[in-house]
């Protein structure tokens, strides 16, 4: 079958999909950076591309619609080992995050990867 | 509460507070606020309001200023137009200002306590004894800490001295966070003032409402413009304020995220920032507390129960338990014997010991983090699900006390979930606890419990945090510093040093010396 396929380390739900959608029509190019620590840590970050600086040690995780999303460096050394799902829920964010729609929030989602994706992505 | 109410429930204990709104309760509410600014309520300039919602119930109660960028430059000027004359105001008199300030929240301790309640969900036993109380120590203590704070005069040689002046920075920005909405103001406010700022103050997103009730207690007693409050969502109006050429420091208390926009921002003007960014707090557990049973076991049981304080929605909650091997299976039979008596349900009930989570999001993000800890492979020893309490409370955000056996690289080890989740992991000996407290980009909280002090010290120097609890947690008192190691931010609170970090330092280098320098 060839070349084994690529596991992405993050991907979207129809819904935030849909979300991130109208949100570029709405707003422009958007990118996505994943918060850790207090309050609403631990939850994705919604900008419009640009204002957050992203630095040298942080990691790309993957591009969803044109959004890229990315984690800081050492948080990805912890988080690595899970695929990021990222999804919409209730409630209106609490950071400097953009909503995902009237009343709604991006949400992270997770699922461990198995061995076999964990060696495909080792390799890479 | 009424002589009727007690003889109702005289079993079961005092009666719950009225909530917020309705007939009976000691909490008036308006179905709509404004910003507080310049000493008076001002209406959104673009007329927009967002509903405030009560995690109780999950049911709105009053509408609050969904403000813009307009507003805040609203605040700003009010602010700018204060701050001379605040700046300018003797000790004696600022000092007297904040005095006041803690003599109002105490005269409406009751009605503040259940009014925070309502809005965040904390039991009204802690808002009433801990969170409210705490916010009127706190002013007090920077009333006296300013009145204590020198300059200082350096001879340099005989005829030149350098003195150093403490000078206010001007109109500060301030960030707080929704888990202690009162108490966080309360530690931004006071050294502001009492080094001589005014402040424009923006209150977390999910409890906008006790801080507009705790101005409008103090609206009389401060002068108008020192303190201004903006509500609004923090995308908008945060970023407005951080973004401000016109601030001339930020301080924030959040995520790690918007921690470093809020650093981005201040470096884009060229201005300090403090940043509190949370944690993931080691709890650790050496044997020996076990040597006896005794009232310091029963302690040491309820320092790990404490995790489920204010529903986990602590920065420095004590989310992972690291426990000596020896003692593993009897000290979490009695951990969690007490974790099974844990009373959860209505705030306003003076028995309830953990309300709801503050608002659906964090319900969300916690049930998330509890799935992907038992894909890690996490056993669930209690609870790890939505408490679903019905009746009134079927809306409400309430999350069961859970508690997660595994391993610290699992990801549930790693990040702060801020809800009653605790993470349990044993160690062999001293090296390993160290080793397995300080394998965290966090460095905000720590416990350390023995009856061993040389053990303790060690420890307690050995683990890179900003505070380290010995035979303690979760105690907050004015005085004793706060802040993080590592990810947890820079700067430190609730202490007389913040007033330094709120002023400028003014050097005036002064020659008594008539000769010439001789060099031209």
């Amino acid at each position: 079958m060839g070349e084994p396929a690529v596991v992405p380390r993050v991907v979207a739900t129809p819904a935030a999909l849909a979300a991130i959608g109208h949100l570029v029509a709405e707003r422009g190019p958007l990118m996505f950076f994943q918060s850790g620590g207090c309050c609403d840590g631990s939850l994705p970050m919604c900008f419009e591309d640009g204002e957050f600086r992203v630095g040298d040690r942080d990691v790309l995780l993957g591009t969803l619609g044109s959004s890229p999303f990315y984690i800081d460096g050492r948080q990805y050394e912890v988080w690595k080992h899970t695929q990021l799902i990222l999804d919409v829920g209730d409630g209106e964010p609490e950071g400097f995050s953009l909503p995902a729609a009237d009343g709604k929030h991006f949400v992270i989602r997770s699922r461990v990867f198995d061995p076999e994706e964990l060696a495909t992505l080792a390799d890479r | 509460m009424t002589e009727e109410n007690e003889s109702v429930t005289v079993e079961s204990g005092p009666a719950p507070f009225v909530p917020p709104g309705q007939p009976g309760s000691v909490v008036e509410v308006k179905p709509r606020y404004g910003n507080f600014i310049g000493g008076t309520w001002v209406a959104p300039v673009k007329g927009q309001y967002m509903t405030n919602v009560s995690p109780v119930d999950g049911k709105p109660f009053c509408e609050v200023a969904r403000s813009t960028a307009e507003d805040v430059e609203l605040a700003l000027d009010a602010a700018h137009q204060a701050k001379d004359a605040w700046g300018e105001t003797s000790l004696t008199d600022r000092s007297a200002v904040l005095n006041r300030i803690a003599d109002a929240i105490e005269a409406n301790l009751e009605m503040l306590a259940v009014a925070e309640t309502w809005e965040n969900g904390k039991p009204v036993r802690e808002t009433l004894a801990a969170d409210i109380p705490l916010a009127v120590d706190h002013f007090r203590y920077f009333a006296g800490a300013t009145r204590s704070l020198e300059g200082r005069s350096t001879e340099i040689d005989k005829d030149t001295v350098a003195y150093h002046f403490h000078e206010p920075l001007g109109v500060v920005g301030q960030i707080i966070p929704f888990n202690f909405p009162l108490l966080m103001a309360a530690w931004k406010i006071a050294p502001a003032l009492a080094a001589g700022n005014c402040t424009v103050l923006k209150p977390a997103s999910p409890t906008p409402w006790s801080i507009l009730k705790l101005a409008e207690v103090i609206a009389d007693v401060v002068p108008p413009g020192v303190i201004n409050i903006v509500t609004g969502p923090g995308g908008e109006i945060g970023k407005a304020l951080a973004t401000s050429p016109r601030i001339a420091k930020i301080g924030f208390t959040g995520e790690t995220t918007t921690g470093r926009l809020i650093m981005q921002y201040a470096a884009e003007n060229i201005i300090p920032s403090t940043t509190e960014l949370g944690g993931k707090s080691p709890n650790v557990f050496f044997a020996d507390v076990m040597d006896e049973d005794d009232e310091y076991l029963d302690k040491a049981v309820e320092g790990l129960v404490l995790y489920a304080f204010n529903k986990g929605e602590v920065c420095t909650c004590p989310s992972r338990a690291l426990i000596q091997e020896s003692i593993y299976d009897r000290f979490m039979e009695r951990a969690l014997d007490r974790i099974r008596k844990i009373r959860q349900g209505n705030p306003l009930d003076p028995t309830t010991m953990i309300g709801p989570q503050v608002s659906a999001q964090q319900l969300e993000k916690i049930t998330s983090y509890v799935d992907i800890g038992q894909q890690e492979g996490a056993e669930c020893l209690i609870g790890g699900k939505r408490a679903e309490l019905g009746g009134e409370f079927e809306g409400g955000y309430y999350f069961e006390p859970t508690v997660l056996k595994g391993h610290n690289k699992m990801r549930v080890f790693q990040e702060e979930i801020f809800g009653p989740v605790l993470a349990v992991t044993t160690f062999a000996d001293e090296e390993e606890a160290l080793a397995i407290a300080n394998d965290t980009l966090y460095g905000l909280g720590a416990g350390v419990w023995t009856r061993n002090g040389n053990l303790a010290y060690r420890m307690g120097r050995g683990i890179k945090a900003g505070r380290v609890w010995t035979n303690c947690f979760h105690l907050y008192p004015a005085g004793a510093a706060f802040g993080g190691y590592k990810i947890s931010g820079v700067g430190r609170e609730n202490h007389q040093m913040m007033l330094e970090h709120y002023s400028q330092t003014k050097n005036l280098l002064v020659s008594y010396s008539t000769k010439p320098l001789g060099f031209f």
